[in-house]
């Protein structure tokens, strides 16, 4: 149990760094970015501690609204994905998904990547309806939703495929 | 009492839900409201710490350019100083005493956003060396800012590609006013807004800043103006202005005290308050 806690803590360190470092710099376009510091929520154990996911996905957006000066929409859209993650479990797995073990950095089935298609969405959607937050900027959101979701999906699923010997 | 905490316990992970997402909506919320600037900001030990760090290292991506901008600054005031202005034509004297209206603050950007409608740069100096909030920010080819909030050692600057900021600012050759603002979408482009119809503008234009603003000395460059538009229904232009500045590629800039700056607006106040 303490192993996955530091394993845990490991990544939300990590993960935040290499966003701040790396991908907060990286603009195709000058508007399509990716936000893969959110693998933390979605590769948190399935069975763990729920309210310790939801407290440190809230943690998590707020240091990213640090960094990004971007008030408290990453804390917001961290926040619901971590809420709704078990009911997005249910839609990608089916119904029994808690009596199986499910690992998401194993190879690429097509439910894990509907799990982190789905997941990568709803976080997306709520991070630019926030940050633009007016209803004329409604294609501009779609669009950017769209194309940052593609971009976030790639170098999460790099990511995970470069960790996954560490966590063997 | 029993059945309370028995709901308590039962529902603790959608209740801590609900305060969470209250407490990052309110931050939300209370971000986009106008006059307020954010509890969350960039201008900290920790964030302003490790972008320095990041800075130090980026910086060397861009020393050519850095040069390039340095060289054409040199260039710019050696020729003012071999080209000196007829002395007999007196300069204007906007100060008394020999004060001088505005002083310098040389800082440097440790951060700058571009990519969203409400873009922030942080600078490595704050407090310590001055900074208040309300300054203006420019650099050797045009305006970059205003100054949001300053810790002890950093501070955050609400970029002109910020869609809350407005500029007072005026065409060069005509003195007519309008506001400067930023439609989101182009970070080459600003927009001038209610410019009267009146004025004669052309294409080419240099745009600088206005004296109406307390912030910015006058004069400052800004842009040259690239589409003209009338807002449909009124009597104004919607002027796109293209910058001078490369928004995209930010390193030294200047932090302007403007010095009349709190006499100016005690007396505005008292002014007001006599209206009243």
């Amino acid at each position: 149990m303490s192993s996955a806690l530091l394993v845990n803590i490991f990544r939300f360190i990590i993960l935040l760094a290499v966003q701040v470092v790396i991908f907060n710099n990286m603009n195709f376009l000058g508007y399509i970015s990716s936000f893969p510091y959110i693998l933390y929520i979605i590769l948190y154990p399935v069975n763990s501690n729920k309210t310790g996911l939801i407290i440190s996905s809230f943690l998590l957006g707020l240091s990213m609204d640090m960094f990004c000066n971007s008030g408290g929409t990453h804390a917001t859209a961290c926040v619901i994905l971590a809420y709704y993650r078990p009911y997005i479990f249910k839609f990608s797995f089916g119904l029994s998904y808690e009596y199986q073990t499910i690992k998401l950095n194993e190879s690429l089935t097509p439910e894990r990547f509907s799990f982190i298609l789905v997941s990568v969405l709803l976080h997306h959607i709520v991070l630019f309806v926030l940050e633009a937050f007016q209803f004329k900027f409604i294609w501009d959101i779609l669009l950017r939703t769209l194309f940052s979701t593609i971009l976030t999906i790639i170098t999460s699923i790099i990511i995970i495929y470069l960790i996954k010997p560490n966590k063997r | 009492m029993q059945q309370i905490f028995n709901f308590i316990i039962r529902n603790s992970n959608r209740l801590l839900f609900l305060l969470l997402l209250g407490i990052s909506l309110g931050l939300t919320i209370q971000s986009h409201s106008y006059h307020r600037s954010r509890v969350i900001n960039s201008a900290n030990f920790l964030s302003g710490g490790v972008y320095e760090r990041i800075n130090r290292v980026n910086e060397y991506l861009n020393l050519r350019a850095e040069n390039d901008e340095l060289v054409l600054e040199n260039a710019r005031l050696k020729s003012l100083l071999f080209n000196k202005e007829d002395t007999s034509k007196m300069p204007l004297p906007d100060t008394i005493k020999g004060v001088k209206p505005a002083d310098i603050i040389v800082s440097k950007v440790i951060h700058n956003s571009y990519n969203s409608h409400e873009n922030f740069i942080t600078l490595n100096s704050g407090r310590n060396e001055g900074v208040k909030q309300d300054m203006g920010v420019i650099n050797s080819l045009g305006i970059v800012g205003v100054v949001d909030n300053t810790s002890a050692n950093y501070s955050t600057v609400v970029s002109i590609l910020n869609m809350k900021s407005q500029i007072n600012a005026k065409i060069k050759k005509s003195n007519h006013f309008g506001s400067l603002t930023w439609n989101g979408k182009n970070t080459g482009f600003v927009q001038l807004e209610d410019v009267p119809r009146l004025a004669s503008i052309r294409k080419g234009d240099t745009i600088v800043t206005g004296g109406q603003s307390v912030i910015f000395p006058e004069g400052i460059n800004i842009g040259t103006v690239d589409k003209i538009f009338i807002k449909t229904g009124t009597s104004y232009y919607v002027i796109n202005v293209k910058l001078f500045n490369d928004m995209t590629n930010l390193g030294h800039v200047y932090i302007i005290k403007s010095k009349g700056r709190e006499e100016l607006i005690n007396l505005e106040n008292k002014s007001k308050e006599k209206d009243e």
